[in-house]
């Protein structure tokens, strides 16, 4: 059964901007899906018309196997922002707790999954921290933990680790994919890194801009689970190339190449 | 700084009296007294059968106080519930915020005799009709800043609590108004000194004797013989001003929690 089902999707903002022009894209449950392409091809817009944060001009979007907009209503998925969107006023756990305190939990159930969430995201001993006393990295684990905090069938991701340092970054891909195998949820991933797409995805999926389309689907068949070892293995290197050809084809000239590691001699 | 006032003072006193110096005003004894001597009058009894008078001031700071807390309540309160009102609906913002700014530019000591005239014939106490008017000066900040303050969100909180069905009574209560609190504080602290101002001014017309506002009066008429005493009373109102800012001070350290750099 699919997670997410898109149909015919376009969206014209008013002034007229098409972002996206009739989207087709299924998703099965259990993947890890990246979203790529350079700045304008909706890749954003698209994530946030599966969550139900903008409605399509045209074209629906189906989320375990209703509405959008049910699904959302339904708590049917968790989403981290490339900002952490942490809540100054809130504790660490406090900002985890804060869906659970929406949905109604009671506080003995909310601490309790609380703390199942610092130790998945291994920030045990930070819970009484305020955001603005941890580095940039664990701001983005806090806000990954209060994502998953609810236990979401699916993780809408936008650009989660965008604004982090090179190391910080590849420490947390290996960290969210562990945490996607331990929780079995399915993730939509936008980035504009290819290595970052390519290390994390089970399907690539790359899109072009003016007007935003799916210009090709690339499935990754790296073998489970990925490690260090992974980003040196020469097919991983074709996999890149076949998502960067995939983007200039696209008309993707303005995609940031220089922030993937991978662009030598590529411009 | 109080050092460096002190000296200013006395300092321009001084050269002022020697020279004999006509501008920016006459220097004197009776135009700028000693310091030492605003002080001295407060430790002096300003008639034989009087108390002290810093006895007699601290009883009128105290009336003034109650007048000004009550007023500063008031105007809060009624502040933040129209900067909420406005803040929810554009069209009571287009149709109410001219008139809450014109209220402010409408001479206070010009309202002031109405509310006490208006309030005493429904047979409320004057002290509480000079509390209206310390509301009248404190509630604008407050409509201002919380109306700033309810949409001072960042357009991603606020998409996260639609990811979470959140109505917009939660989205109001846990984000919009934790997020306000920072702009609210920075104008209850305006509105804390202003409703000191409030409650001496609006005693002024409402022959209410027992304050600051009384008390002010009572010396600004004996100015040429005892000076020290109208400045040994503004000391007083200064200490008062201070005392009611620095509570809020002490108010927001307790209850807001922001990064450092955040603090409006």
């Amino acid at each position: 059964m699919n997670a997410v089902t898109i149909s015919g999707v376009s969206k014209r903002f008013k002034g007229g901007t098409i972002a996206l022009e009739d989207i087709d894209l299924d998703i099965e449950r259990g993947e890890f899906v990246s979203l790529i392409g350079p700045s304008g091809c909706g890749k954003s817009t698209l994530l946030r018309i599966i969550g139900d944060l903008i409605e399509p001009s045209a074209g629906s979007a189906t989320v375990n196997a209703k509405p959008a907009r049910q699904a959302r209503r339904d708590h049917d998925y968790g989403i981290v922002f490339q900002d952490s969107v942490l809540y100054d006023w809130r504790t660490v756990a406090r900002n985890i707790a804060l869906p659970l305190e929406l949905a109604g939990w009671d506080r003995d159930r909310r601490s309790r999954r609380v703390e199942e969430m610092l130790d998945l995201v291994e920030l045990r001993g930070f819970e009484d921290h305020h955001p603005w006393q941890l580095s940039g990295g664990m701001q983005q684990r806090v806000s990954i933990a209060r994502a998953l905090s609810f236990d979401p069938a699916l993780l809408l991701m936008d650009e989660p680790f965008g604004a982090l340092d090179e190391m910080t970054r590849e420490r947390l891909n290996g960290e969210l994919l562990r945490i996607w195998q331990a929780s079995g949820s399915t993730v939509v991933f936008v980035t504009h890194s290819i290595a970052e797409a390519v290390f994390l995805s089970t399907r690539v999926v790359v899109m072009s801009a003016r007007p935003g389309r799916i210009s090709k689907l690339i499935p990754i068949d790296l073998a489970q689970p990925r490690t260090g070892a992974t980003r040196e293995d020469p097919r991983f290197f074709e996999l890149a190339t076949e998502v960067r050809e995939a983007l200039h084809m696209g008309g993707g000239h303005d995609a940031p190449l220089a922030a993937t590691g991978l662009s030598e001699g590529a411009a | 700084m109080l050092g460096i006032l002190w000296g200013l003072w006395e300092g321009l006193r001084a050269l002022g009296i020697h020279y004999g110096w006509q501008r920016p005003f006459p220097i004197d004894e009776t135009t700028m007294p000693h310091i030492h001597d605003m002080i001295g009058a407060l430790f002096q009894r300003p008639n034989p059968e009087a108390p002290l008078l810093v006895v007699t001031l601290l009883r009128a700071a105290r009336f003034t106080a109650k007048e000004a807390a009550l007023g500063f309540a008031m105007g809060a309160t009624g502040g933040f519930i129209l900067g909420a009102l406005l803040a929810h609906s554009r069209m009571l913002q287009r149709g109410l915020l001219p008139y809450v700014v014109a209220s402010q530019t409408v001479p206070i000591l010009a309202i002031a005799p109405m509310v006490v005239v208006w309030l005493a014939s429904i047979h409320v106490t004057a002290w509480i009709s000079v509390a209206v008017i310390s509301a009248y000066l404190t509630f604008f900040p407050v409509v201002i800043s919380t109306l700033r303050g309810l949409h001072a969100a960042d357009h991603r909180a606020i998409e996260l609590m639609r990811s979470y069905a959140a109505n917009r009574w939660t989205v109001l209560w846990k984000l919009r108004f934790p997020t306000s609190l920072p702009f609210l504080f920075s104008a209850l602290r305006i509105s804390a000194t202003a409703s000191i101002v409030g409650a001496i001014i609006g005693e002024l017309p409402s022959s209410v004797s027992g304050g600051l506002g009384g008390a002010i009066l009572n010396f600004a008429q004996y100015y040429s013989f005892q000076p020290q005493n109208l400045w040994a009373t503004n000391i007083v109102a200064a200490a008062l001003g201070i005392t009611f800012f620095l509570v809020i001070v002490a108010a927001e350290k307790l209850v807001v929690r922001r990064a450092p750099e955040h603090v409006a």
